[in-house]
């Protein structure tokens, strides 16, 4: 054995890195803790900037596994040992794996609302995440509120956990702006007579076609944006919430009675990824992401030769570029086994 | 709403309260806006609790109101409280414990800086020591006396003749809690449950048999906000700050506000009467305000103590109304009559705000 690589976690960055190495000729097991293979994107209904069902990219992952791929899924690494430059990842079933390469793939979790606890989440009936709204979406029910009505009014709160040192998370999550403008124009899709408002800090619209889609919110659907932080939500007697926030480009105080509050939500460091970077003695940065052996030359390997990284493990990102990561990460995989040979 | 959910925020917001030997630093303005807390701190503490609580003549203000009123430097601030630790440890006492929610928050907010910068608390004491030949020793716990009052509450109920129930309904009595704003909004964890959802107070309403009102201008100042008041000019700042509470809390019926700061009672309890006489508009049934506590005279309540012990006859909008509801007896004809007997005249009637006629 000399080509096995075991590529830990299932998400966008463990499938595309595990199909490239299938392709490039290697022998790969794909772990992932949950029980199906497709990280967060299996929950997302539709994709920025195109609004393309998330399905298409997903059959597209789950094509790309094909018969090299070893995919076991509904298991945890509990060990791994490194010896002779040879790995043995010990599963919680007792069974243990050897391979010649690692790759972690173990991504982000959500970042938890309740932790912004202002804002009400888990407290006040119709407040929800980003993610609750896409599962609405994806359901194919209509928005209503706790107790069943229309809402009327929806406020979206961005930089949830992100861009935010009360939490310790000074980092931007760089997909949370974009997918609140989408998700603005899925509401007013779905719901013409429904008004919704962005609050926002920066609108960081920065990759292809994101510029466009925050025009086309303004322009298309009449989304409002109101540049300026919520600083509490509370609850009226009939269960809607009054927002205080303050529009920054007037310079006043802002107070507003919506229907439902969504709340972007951003990314941490995932569980598995502090679990795993501690069995390895992997670094992280001050930010809970996992260091590589360098920040530009050499992103996709870390300080133990044969462990690379893939994807938002590092760091927050879009699907895009976590499939280029991860593709790029599966040709240093193949590099450096050729170099072991 | 959902409960739970506060249950958990409460889970992570535990502090340590000290459970006998305080220390007890009074208020600088409490015994003339609510002239019975303090003292019925004590006597529960005392006589109920039977705890040892010492209090030394020599302590002054803690110059907190100054501090937050911009007129006080922070650096003489840090001084003058540190000549009341020196008081405590020359005392032999290391659990401090404070009536006012304004020098909790500064005593608070120097320990913390002093944690962070050794450096500070060492020029501190220098300072000290040249002006009055002083050393100190930090306390070992700090508490507000509400905290302290929110640990025995179990053992309060317990020893009361009664709870928090209407006893024409036999329902629980609906409460507004209004924390200070110095309690715990600049440090998080040094307050029972937090700055967004505080406990202090739910748990004394929850444990006493009341239910608490959740509106949505909980978390808006009283109203004080020190320069909001204190310079004269601002005071229309001040007054609408509570005219937005009360109309956030109306809605609601609540039969009392419980308050743990020198300044809330104050200000949502006469500012009742002034909104009244401007705007001709009442908060309470019937076009009677609506009563505001401390949670010392709602605990001499609890008791049984004579209402008019506690101070209940100078708060500006009547208690009766609440004394009733509860079914607590006190005589009408000594509310206005000093402990001796002597008269201490009685306020003119307001346009609006009505007096209460005993049932």
């Amino acid at each position: 054995m000399n080509n096995r690589v075991v590529v830990i976690g299932a998400g966008v960055a463990g499938m595309t890195t595990a199909g490239a190495l299938a392709d490039l000729g290697l022998e790969v097991i794909l772990l992932e803790k949950k029980s199906e293979t497709g990280g967060h994107v299996k929950n997302w209904d539709r994709l920025f900037p195109s609004r393309r069902p998330g399905s298409e990219v997903m059959d597209f992952l789950s094509n790309g596994l094909n018969a090299r791929v070893d995919a076991r899924c509904g298991i945890s690494v509990n060990s791994i040992e490194r010896r002779d430059g040879l790995f043995t990842i010990g599963l919680e079933d007792n069974q243990a794996i050897s391979a010649n390469s690692l790759v972690l793939a173990t991504g982000y979790d959500l970042f938890d609302a309740h932790k912004k606890e202002e804002y009400g989440y888990g407290i006040y009936d119709n407040v929800i995440t980003s993610a609750e709204l896409e599962a609405i979406f994806k359901s194919g029910q209509k928005i209503t509120t706790h107790d069943g009505k229309t809402p009327q009014r929806i406020g979206i709160i961005h930089c949830v956990g992100s861009r935010d040192e009360k939490v310790g998370n000074l980092y931007c999550s760089k997909v949370c702006c974009v997918t609140g403008v989408k998700q603005a124009i899925e509401i007013r899709e779905m719901l013409p007579e429904c008004e919704v408002f962005n609050f926002y800090m920066d609108l960081r619209m920065y990759d292809r076609n994101f510029e466009e889609l925050y025009y086309e919110a303004q322009q298309k659907w009449g989304v409002n944006f109101i540049r300026g932080r919520l600083s509490e939500c509370a609850e009226n007697p009939d269960h809607s919430l009054v927002l205080k926030t303050e529009d920054t480009l007037t310079g006043r105080p802002l107070k507003m009675k919506v229907d439902m509050l969504v709340l972007m939500v951003g990314f941490v460091a995932s569980k598995e990824t502090r679990l795993i970077a501690n069995m390895l003695g992997l670094a992280s940065g001050a930010d809970g992401f996992l260091l590589s052996a360098d920040e530009h030359v050499q992103d996709n390997s870390t300080a133990i030769p044969g462990v690379f990284l893939a994807g938002a493990i590092k760091g927050p990102a879009c699907i895009v570029n976590t499939m280029a990561d991860a593709r790029a990460t599966a040709l240093q995989v193949k590099t450096y086994l050729e170099s072991q040979l | 709403m959902k409960i739970e959910g506060k249950r958990n925020i409460w889970k992570d917001y535990q502090k340590e309260i000290a459970s006998d030997r305080f220390f007890y630093v009074r208020s600088c303005v409490r015994q003339n806006f609510f002239p019975g807390s303090e003292k019925t701190f004590l006597r529960i503490m005392k006589d109920e609790l039977h705890k040892d609580v010492f209090e030394n003549a020599a302590h002054t203000t803690c110059s907190g109101i100054g501090y937050h009123s911009d007129v006080v430097p922070f650096e003489t601030a840090m001084t003058m409280v540190a000549r009341q630790f020196s008081i405590m440890t020359e005392s032999g006492y290391e659990n401090f414990t404070t009536s006012c929610i304004t020098s909790f928050g500064l005593y608070s907010e120097i320990l913390e800086t002093w944690h962070h910068f050794p450096e500070v608390e060492e020029r501190v004491r220098q300072h000290l020591l040249k002006a009055t030949g002083r050393t100190f020793n930090k306390p070992a716990n700090l508490s507000h006396a509400s905290d302290v009052f929110f640990k025995f509450r179990k053992e309060i109920v317990a020893a009361g003749k009664y709870k928090l129930v209407n006893k024409h309904t036999g329902k629980p009595l609906q409460v507004v809690e209004h924390i200070g704003c110095h309690y715990s909004k600049m440090f998080p964890g040094k307050g029972v449950g937090g700055a967004e959802y505080p406990y202090v107070l739910v748990g004394m309403i929850v444990d006493w048999g009341g239910e608490v009102i959740d509106y949505p201008e909980r978390r808006h100042c009283c109203g004080f906000g020190f320069r909001q008041y204190l310079v004269q000019a601002n005071r229309g700042y001040s007054i609408a700050c509570s005219k937005k509470k009360f109309d956030s809390m109306a809605p609601y019926k609540p039969d009392f506000i419980l308050t743990n700061c020198p300044g809330c009672p104050m200000f949502l309890d006469r500012w009742q009467y002034a909104i009244s006489e401007m705007e001709g508009i009442t908060y309470g049934e019937n076009g009677l305000g609506i009563p505001v506590l401390t949670y010392e005279e709602l605990a001499g309540m609890i008791l049984g103590y004579d209402p008019w012990d506690l101070g209940l006859q100078v708060h500006q909008v009547p208690v009766e109304p609440l004394l009733d509801k509860i079914g607590i007896p006190y005589d009408s004809q000594r509310k206005f009559l000093t402990m001796d007997g002597k008269t201490i005249g009685q306020p003119k009637s307001p346009s609006y705000l009505k007096f209460y006629q005993h049932e």
